[in-house]
């Protein structure tokens, strides 16, 4: 058993195309999941009580059943009911939107809530109304304690979207795997494969930790 | 200017408030005294409607607030409450702490405001902490701003629920000169506090509350002098 990554500068541009669609699924799926997650975020400690319920349904189900599972119902399962196939992208980041949205959404949730109870009384008693309470007070200090968990939801995001992989999307593991078929050299391959995405995912925390810094400042 | 009917608030089954009938006065200084657990937090937090009360009526410059068509945000704009915890934005500077409210409730310019901010900031004698951020204050200098902050609204009454009691004991001094001037210059207030000193230094009428029913109320030296009520002098020979 010899490893030969002399291979590697030959297989780098395939990697790297499907690096992008990686990168592409990620940064839509995170996209879409933020304008679900902060709307159902919200509407999670709503004063509505039938509004509380439909978003806490939204977020189990999510969160209680597989990335997997929801992939195959949107590309496998919601055409036979629609009556046309959907796309592969499509599938893809609709599934990866939804499933992101209820992970950013326990997020916003969990931040809003984090922010302490005299912070809106203090608010209301200066007559501001329930709204700008929200956006002046709550937001801006909810944000900053949202900003570290969201980026580690980017990093899962990111690494998930190797699931793709299984409805035929090139992306940075599909290309892996049809590189093998060409080169015999699993091992290697899938070494540089796990490299890149490792790049990814250190870069982002890396990123995560420095904006947490620079907001710590006023803290 | 301020009265409450009858009024009760309860929270589950737990009876906070049990009929409580209070009148205060313009340019009154009512001091509430009682055990703690008494509901008189919760008593302050109804009369501006933090606290939405059960059953009862308050009565607010000849207005029903409690009848659920008054918009409750016109009437907290003209009641400052000042809380135990402070509660400043810490997100914000002292000054943007105390210009919010006039900026977005009542549409003053800013530099109006920040120039009332100033006016303020110099009463309570802070005017260099303008600029600071409210984790950079000594607790007693964030009570201070605190106050600027309800002053700004212009209110018509002031409530304090324990402004003191999360204070260093040095810092207590400072914060009870504020409040002391404010009611020097007729500022109607509802005080919360454990300060028995300075209560019946700055206090109109005391009002002893326990297990949500005003027991007794009167002149500071009658209340504080001589109690009539068995569990008023219970409560007063433990804290004084
Ligand atoms: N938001 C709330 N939810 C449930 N119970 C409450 C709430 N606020 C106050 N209480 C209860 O009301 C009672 C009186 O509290 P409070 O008004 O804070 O008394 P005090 O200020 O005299 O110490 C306490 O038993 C407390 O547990
Ligand atoms: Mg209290």
């Amino acid at each position: 058993m010899i490893l030969d990554f002399s291979i590697i500068p030959g297989i780098l541009p395939a990697l790297l195309w499907g690096t992008k669609l990686t990168i592409e699924l990620a940064l839509i799926g995170v996209a879409i999941g933020l304008i679900i997650g902060s709307v159902v975020g919200i509407g999670r400690v709503s004063s509505n009580k039938l509004v509380r319920t439909i978003t806490g349904i939204y977020v189990d189900f999510i969160r209680g059943t597989p990335l997997l599972v929801q992939l195959f119902l949107v590309y496998f399962g919601l055409p036979s009911l629609i009556g046309r196939p959907v796309p592969a992208f499509t599938a893809a980041i609709a599934a990866m939107g939804i499933n992101s949205g209820a992970y950013v959404a326990e997020i916003v949730r969990a931040g809003i809530q984090s922010v302490d109870k005299g912070q809106m009384e203090a608010a209301r008693s200066v007559g501001l109304t329930a709204g700008q309470a929200m956006r002046y007070i709550i937001f801006p200090q909810a944000f900053r304690r949202i900003i570290p968990p969201l980026g580690n939801e980017f990093i899962a995001l990111l690494k998930e979207t190797s699931l793709v992989s299984v409805i035929a999307l090139e992306d940075l593991l599909r290309k892996g795997q049809v590189v093998i078929t060409r080169t015999f050299r699993p091992f290697e391959v899938y070494m540089a494969v796990a490299l890149i995405y490792l790049v990814m995912t250190f870069g982002i925390s890396r990123l995560v930790a420095w904006s947490e810094k620079r907001l710590k400042v006023v803290d | 200017m301020i009265k409450t009917l009858g009024l009760r608030k309860s929270f589950g089954d737990n009876q906070v408030l049990n009929g409580i009938d209070v009148e205060i006065k313009p340019h009154e200084v009512v001091v509430v005294i009682g055990p703690s657990g008494s509901g008189k937090s919760t008593f302050l937090r109804c009369l501006n409607l933090l606290e939405k009360p059960t059953a009862g009526e308050i009565y607010f410059r000849g207005q029903c607030i409690t009848d659920p068509k008054v918009n409750v945000n016109e009437v907290r704009r003209e009641m400052g409450m000042v809380f135990q915890s402070f509660n400043l934005f810490p997100h914000m500077t002292v000054s943007e702490n105390i210009t919010l409210g006039p900026t977005k409730v009542r549409a003053v310019p800013l530099k109006e405001a920040e120039e009332h901010a100033r006016e303020l900031l110099d009463k309570v004698g802070i005017l260099d902490k303008e600029n600071a951020y409210p984790t950079e204050l000594s607790g007693g200098q964030q009570q201070r701003v605190a106050i600027a902050r309800a002053l700004a609204m212009k209110p018509t009454a002031m409530l304090f629920d324990e402004a003191t009691s999360a204070l260093d004991p040095e810092m207590i001094g400072e914060v009870l000169d504020v409040i002391g001037n404010l009611a020097g210059e007729g500022m109607t207030m509802v005080i919360v506090t454990h300060e028995m000193g300075f209560a019946k230094q700055v206090g109109h009428r005391i009002v002893f509350m326990d297990e949500g029913v005003v027991v007794e109320q009167g002149p500071p030296g009658e209340v504080l002098g001589s109690p009539k009520n068995p569990r008023t002098q219970a409560f007063l020979s433990k804290v004084l």
